[in-house]
């Protein structure tokens, strides 16, 4: 079955069409929706594109970071504002995929995928979307909840820019410089007269999707980033976690291996 | 249903039909007749289908061929001016840097991609161009030396 691709210059037009046409699919840097195409998936009937400005947008202005769904990682990368993301951008794929590859795209990825959205959650941002239907506005956890539930376009992501040094990333993969993930965190780690206030911490690829690791975010609050400060959170770093079995590495792998990076991250041993 | 595009390739300009959903790798080979772009996976992940949109790299199986409307496209078979190879093919030869092939123009494409943008590339910058690109029967040491010989003097030394 050959798929019918629509392409809008709105953005408004191509949610109208997401959310009524059947079997139809948004399609960002197509890196993954290629590949159902190429399957012949059938559930992939109509391919939304739209050529809306707006999708490639980028702002960070005090304080506030804005970034069209349609902006690449390799946009990012080309942006020295955005220097805190560039680890994260750096770590999706290979040159190639970074061109194609978006934030829109990552947010609906699969694990062992999306180490982008985590990161994203890690800093608090909001999923904004397009179209007259639903909530115009969501927090991304929320939205990660429920996202294999809607069909709808998420136009941008917006987040408050992260105080210097306070965003630490780190991915563990079997191959170097380019590998799927074992797994990522991300993190925010404010610090207020040398103890942690309000930590934010995200793991990709400890669950289905990205999630926040919020028995860990509580053990630390109040606590200095020393050994003794971060051992309550180590101990509690798996909580609320349910990684898969898949080609890259066994759930229980991942279990074990999280409290050994979480350590060395909050310590600050690797920052990429 | 078919679309016409039109667009670039190797300087030159193509009009053509595409299948609804087509691929940019499909269009090459099959529609237009250029051989020299390989596939190996079709998801993504081999690299050997690399090709130059505008000058940046990208991976033409995961690349909607109607989108590259108006864009310029290069291929390996653009890269060689008459009977002289690019310097990276001749590099490749002197260095073995290919045994089976297959990754080869995916290779050659993604080091082209680099060294137009960042003619004095570092060894790490080397790897970092190539990481997307799978070598199952070189080795890579021979493919990033043949890149190294291409890169400005300096780094050649700091290799
Ligand atoms: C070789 C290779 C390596 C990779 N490595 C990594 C990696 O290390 N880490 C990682 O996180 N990912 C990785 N990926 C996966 C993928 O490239 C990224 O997750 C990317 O960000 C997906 O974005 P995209 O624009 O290409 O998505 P697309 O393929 O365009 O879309 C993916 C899904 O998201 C939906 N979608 C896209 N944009 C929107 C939108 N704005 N609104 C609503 N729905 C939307 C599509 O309908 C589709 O269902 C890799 C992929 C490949 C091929
Ligand atoms: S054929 Fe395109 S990446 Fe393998
Ligand atoms: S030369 Fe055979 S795969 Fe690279």
């Amino acid at each position: 079955m050959t798929v019918t691709i629509k392409t809008f210059d709105r953005l408004a037009d191509a949610a109208n069409a997401l959310s009524s046409e059947r079997g139809a699919h948004f399609f960002g840097g197509g890196t993954l929706i290629m590949r159902a195409i190429n399957e012949a998936d059938p559930s992939v009937q109509t391919i939304i594109r739209s050529t809306d400005p707006a999708l490639q947008h980028i702002s960070v202005s005090s304080g506030r970071v804005e970034l069209g769904a349609g902006v690449t990682m390799a946009a990012i990368l080309a942006e020295r504002e955005l220097a805190f993301l560039h680890p994260v951008a750096r770590a999706v794929g290979g040159p190639a995929v970074r061109e194609a590859a978006t934030v829109g795209g990552n947010l609906f990825a699969n694990s062992p995928y999306g180490d982008f959205a985590a990161a994203l959650l890690a800093l608090d941002a909001t999923a904004q979307f397009a179209g007259g239907f639903g909530q115009r506005e969501l927090p991304l956890e929320e939205f990660l909840g429920r996202r294999d539930r809607g069909t709808s376009l998420v136009s941008s992501v917006a987040f408050r820019r992260p105080p210097t040094d306070v965003f630490r990333f780190h991915k563990v993969t079997r191959v170097h410089p380019k590998g799927i993930s074992v797994l990522s965190i991300s993190a925010q780690l404010p610090v207020a007269s040398g103890r942690i206030a309000g930590a934010r911490i995200a793991y990709n690829a400890m669950g289905q999707t990205p999630l926040r690791a919020k028995a860990a975010e509580r053990a630390l609050e109040g606590r200095p980033l020393d050994a003794a400060g971060i051992a309550p959170a180590l101990a509690v770093a798996a909580d609320g976690t349910a990684p898969v079995d898949d080609a890259i590495a066994s759930a229980w792998w991942r279990r074990e291996i999280l409290p050994v990076y979480l350590r060395r991250l909050l310590l600050g041993a690797v920052h990429t | 249903m078919k679309t016409p595009i039109q667009f670039h390739l190797n300087g030159e300009a193509v009009a053509t039909f595409v299948e609804s959903g087509a691929n940019l790798l499909d269009t090459l080979r099959e529609t237009v007749g250029d051989l020299s772009v390989k596939g190996g996976c079709w998801q993504g992940t081999c690299g050997t289908c690399t090709v130059l949109i505008d000058g940046v790299p990208r991976l033409s199986c995961v690349t909607l061929a109607e989108a590259c409307a108006g864009k310029s496209v290069e291929t390996t078979a653009g890269l060689r001016r008459g009977a002289d190879l690019h310097p990276l093919q001749q590099a490749f030869m002197d260095r073995f840097a290919a045994q089976c092939g297959y990754c080869t123009p995916g290779m050659l494409m993604a080091a082209k991609a680099l060294l137009d943008r960042n003619p004095n590339p570092t060894r790490a910058e080397v790897i970092d161009a190539l990481c997307g690109n799978i070598c199952r029967c070189t080795g890579y040491e021979p493919i990033i030396q043949a890149v190294m010989d291409v890169a400005g003097s300096d780094n050649r030394r700091r290799a």
